[in-house]
C-alpha cells in the first residue's frame, strides 16, 4: 500500500485529461464530525428535503438498505434485507480482508489529481455487496452529503454484485441548502459478477458553485448485465466524469443512460468508454441533454477489441435557451467482425411539434413543457419500479429550470 | 357556425387560397374536393390557425367570433379540432398522455381506444413507427378525446386498410353527430334535429362517401372554389370527366 500512497503523492498536482483544472487547495478539508443517525427521520427536515431530492426515501419503505455520509462523516449505514451487505468503507479496511482484493484495483491513484486526493484524503464512502445468488430487487440507497461551506468531500464506493445476484443501488449526492461552494471527489469501483446485475442510478442535486469529480470503473464478468444511470438536472458549477467500463466476459452487457439539464452557468463534461474484451459484448451509452443557457459536452467511446461485439452511441441533444452542446461520440474498432454505430444530433424542439399539441389545447408554453419531458423519457429497461419512479419525479422536477 | 368571408391567404409569397367563401351550419358536414395542390389542406389549416398560412384578405367566424388571428390553442379550445394527414412523431411521449392532453382532464383513456382498437398502441410514443393506417386511428381517437364542434379531416382514409375503413367512417359519423343512414332510417331525422357537430372533410379516393352522408360539396381548383353540390354527384362528375373538366362545367 506504501507505494500506491507514493504514486498518489507523485500525481497530486496532475491534471485531468479533460474538463477545467481545479485549484483543491482553495477547498477545506476540515469539517466537523456528525453524530451517528439511527433513524433517517431524525435528520433535520431542512436536509431530509434535500436529501429527498437525490433519491433518498426517509422511510426506508422501498428500499434494502441505506447509507448516508455528511462531509467526512458515514452516520447511517445498514442493510434491511437477507444477502446484501453495507458498510462504510473505512471500517470495512479495518476489519474485512477481502476488501482488499477490490479497493483501488480497477480505479488508478495516479490517474490525475483527483484520484490522488481521494487516496491521500480518503474520508469515507460506502461498500455495497450482494452475495452469489441472492437477488435483491429492491434498491439500496445511499446520499453523499456535503453541508459545510467550501468543503472537499472525498469519498470511495466499491460496488460488488457477486456470481448471479442481482443488485440495484440509488446514489444521490446532495448539498444543503446554504451550501454555495464545495467539491465532491468520488471515486466509485464495480464488479459485476458471472451471470449477476448490476443497476446503479446516480441522481445529483447540487448547488451553483459546487464542482464534481466522479471517477468511476467497473468490470463485467461473463453473462453480467450492468446498468449505469447519470441524472444531473440542477445547477451546478462543474461535472466532468468518464467512467469505463471493461466487459471481460463472454456475452457481458453494459448500458448507460444519461439525462442532463445545464442550466446558466453549469458546465457538464459527462461521458463514458465501455471496452468490448469479450466474444458476444454489447454496448450502449445513450445521452439526453438539454441545455437552457449551460455548457454541456457529451461524450462517448466504444471500443471493440474482439470478433461479434456490438456497441451502440446515442446523443441527443436540445439547445433551449442558449448555451452550447457538443457530442463527441467516438468508436474504434480493432478487428474484423465488430458492429460500433453512433447517432448524435443537437437542435431545437420542432415547430411542428409544438403547433401538433398547440392544436390539441396546450398553450405554447405547455405544449414545449410537455415535448421536454417527453426528450427526457427514457425507457430505461431492467430498473424496478422505485428506481423508475425516482427518475420520472427527477425529470419531473426539472422543469422549472428548463423552461 | 363557420362562416369564412372572402378568404385570401398566402405562403411565402404564393397566393394558396383566393376569394374563398364557405359556410357550414351546426350540425353540417361538407366534403372538399380537389386535386393536388389545389388548396384543400392550406384552407384548413388556415382554418385551424397554422402561423405559416398568411390571412392577406377576408376573415373567418366561428360562434360569433372573429377568429382569423387567434392563435391555434385559442382556436381548439374554441371547439375547433384537426385530424392531420401526416402529424409529426413526438419522442417520449406517450400515445395516452396524448389522449389526456387532448381531454385536457379526466377521461377513460382505455375505453376510449378500446372503440379505435388502439389500446396497444397508448404506451408507444405518439405517431413513432406508426403505419398510415395507424397515424389515422391515432388521430381520431384524439378527436374523441377533444370533443370538438367543428371537425377538419385531412383525408382520414388514406393509407387506412380495407379491414379499418370503415371503422374510421363509422367513428367520422360518431364525431359529427351522424349515424349510418342506411341503417338507421326511422332516427336520422330525431339525430338530424339534435346534431350540432360540424365537418369538412377533404377526400382524394371518394372511399369516405360511403360512410360518411355529407350535406355538402365543393370543389376547390387553383386556391378558388369552382363549384358546389352534392358531394356524390361531384364525386361521379370527378371520376367520369377530371377535376379540370369538373371545374370548368361548374365554373
Amino acid at each position: 500500500m506504501r507505494s500506491l500512497d507514493d504514486m498518489a503523492y507523485k500525481a497530486k498536482d496532475k491534471k485531468a485529461a479533460i474538463g477545467p483544472d481545479i485549484d483543491l487547495d482553495s477547498y477545506s478539508l476540515e469539517s466537523a464530525t456528525h453524530a451517528n443517525v439511527k433513524n433517517l427521520k431524525t435528520i433535520p427536515k431542512e436536509d431530509r428535503e434535500r436529501m429527498t431530492l437525490a433519491g433518498l426515501d426517509a422511510s426506508e419503505k422501498e428500499r434494502a438498505g441505506t447509507y448516508v455520509q455528511r462531509d467526512a462523516t458515514a452516520v447511517h449505514s445498514g442493510s434491511n434485507v437477507d444477502g446484501m451487505e453495507i458498510i462504510p468503507i473505512k471500517k470495512a479496511l479495518e476489519e474485512i480482508d477481502w476488501i482488499r482484493d477490490y479497493y483501488w484495483k480497477l480505479a488508478s491513484v495516479d490517474t490525475d489529481k483527483y484520484t490522488a486526493r481521494a487516496r491521500l484524503d480518503l474520508q469515507d464512502g460506502y461498500v455495497i455487496r450482494a452475495l452469489p445468488g441472492k437477488k435483491i430487487t429492491l434498491p439500496a440507497q445511499a446520499c453523499l452529503y456535503l453541508e459545510k461551506e467550501g468543503f472537499n468531500q472525498n469519498v470511495h464506493n466499491i460496488i460488488i454484485a457477486e456470481e448471479g445476484s442481482e443488485l440495484h443501488i440509488i446514489s444521490g449526492c446532495a448539498s444543503a441548502s446554504h451550501v454555495t461552494r464545495g467539491l465532491h471527489v468520488g471515486i466509485s469501483e464495480f464488479y459485476v459478477k458471472k451471470d449477476a446485475k448490476l443497476s446503479f442510478t446516480m441522481i445529483h442535486h447540487w448547488a451553483e458553485d459546487v464542482v464534481v469529480r466522479p471517477r468511476s470503473v467497473g468490470i463485467v464478468e461473463k453473462g453480467g448485465l450492468f446498468l449505469s444511470n447519470y441524472i444531473s438536472m440542477k445547477p451546478v458549477k462543474s461535472v466532468q466524469s468518464y467512467p469505463t467500463i471493461y466487459l471481460v466476459g463472454k456475452g457481458a452487457v453494459a448500458r448507460s443512460y444519461s439525462l442532463l439539464v445545464g442550466s446558466p452557468g453549469s458546465e457538464l463534461d459527462v461521458g463514458g468508454r465501455i471496452y468490448l474484451q469479450a466474444k458476444d459484448t454489447r454496448a450502449e451509452i445513450i445521452a439526453r441533454a438539454i441545455t437552457n443557457g449551460g455548457n454541456i459536452m457529451s461524450r462517448g467511446d466504444i471500443i471493440g477489441e474482439v470478433p461479434g461485439v456490438r456497441g451502440h452511441l446515442e446523443c441527443h441533444g436540445l439547445i433551449l435557451n442558449g448555451g452550447i452542446m457538443q457530442a463527441i461520440p467516438e468508436l474504434k474498432g480493432l478487428v474484423d467482425g465488430v458492429e460500433l454505430s453512433h447517432e448524435a444530433a443537437v437542435g431545437k424542439i420542432a415547430q411542428e411539434e409544438i403547433l401538433y399539441l398547440m392544436s390539441r389545447g396546450l398553450t405554447e408554453e405547455e405544449a414545449t413543457a410537455t415535448i421536454v419531458r417527453g426528450f427526457l423519457s427514457v425507457d430505461i429497461p431492467g430498473l424496478p419500479a422505485p428506481l423508475k419512479a425516482e427518475i420520472d419525479r427527477a425529470v419531473e422536477l426539472s422543469q422549472k429550470d428548463v423552461m | 357556425m363557420l362562416v369564412i368571408e372572402d378568404l385570401q391567404v398566402k405562403i411565402g409569397n404564393k397566393k394558396v387560397l383566393k376569394h374563398v367563401n364557405l359556410e357550414i351550419q351546426p350540425g353540417e358536414t361538407q366534403i372538399l374536393f380537389g386535386p393536388n395542390g389545389s388548396g384543400k389542406t392550406s384552407l384548413l389549416m388556415t382554418i385551424m390557425g397554422y402561423p405559416q398560412y398568411k390571412v392577406t384578405g377576408g376573415r373567418i367566424l366561428f360562434k360569433g367570433e372573429d377568429i382569423t388571428h387567434m392563435t391555434i390553442d385559442e382556436r381548439a379550445r374554441l371547439g375547433i379540432g384537426i385530424s392531420y394527414q401526416r402529424p409529426p412523431s413526438i419522442q417520449g411521449l406517450k400515445t395516452r398522455r396524448m389522449v389526456q392532453v387532448c381531454a385536457n382532464g379526466d377521461v377513460d383513456v382505455d375505453t376510449l381506444a378500446d372503440r379505435m382498437n388502439f389500446r396497444e398502441f397508448l404506451e408507444r410514443d405518439i405517431n413513432v413507427g406508426f403505419s398510415g393506417g395507424e397515424i389515422k386511428r391515432s388521430e381520431l381517437l384524439q378527436l374523441m378525446a377533444q370533443d370538438t364542434d367543428l371537425t377538419l379531416f385531412d383525408e382520414p382514409e388514406s393509407g387506412v386498410d380495407l379491414e379499418n375503413i370503415s371503422l374510421i367512417g363509422n367513428t367520422i359519423n360518431h364525431l359529427l353527430q351522424r349515424v349510418n343512414e342506411s341503417q338507421h332510417c326511422k332516427t336520422v331525422k330525431h339525430a338530424g334535429r339534435e346534431r350540432s357537430k360540424m365537418g369538412l372533410i377533404i377526400t382524394h379516393t371518394g372511399f369516405i362517401l360511403d360512410y360518411v352522408t355529407a350535406d355538402k360539396g365543393l370543389v376547390l381548383y387553383d386556391g378558388m372554389v369552382a363549384g358546389r353540390g352534392n358531394p356524390v354527384e361531384i364525386f361521379k362528375q370527378i371520376k367520369k370527366v377530371g377535376y379540370m373538366e369538373c371545374a370548368r362545367c361548374a365554373a
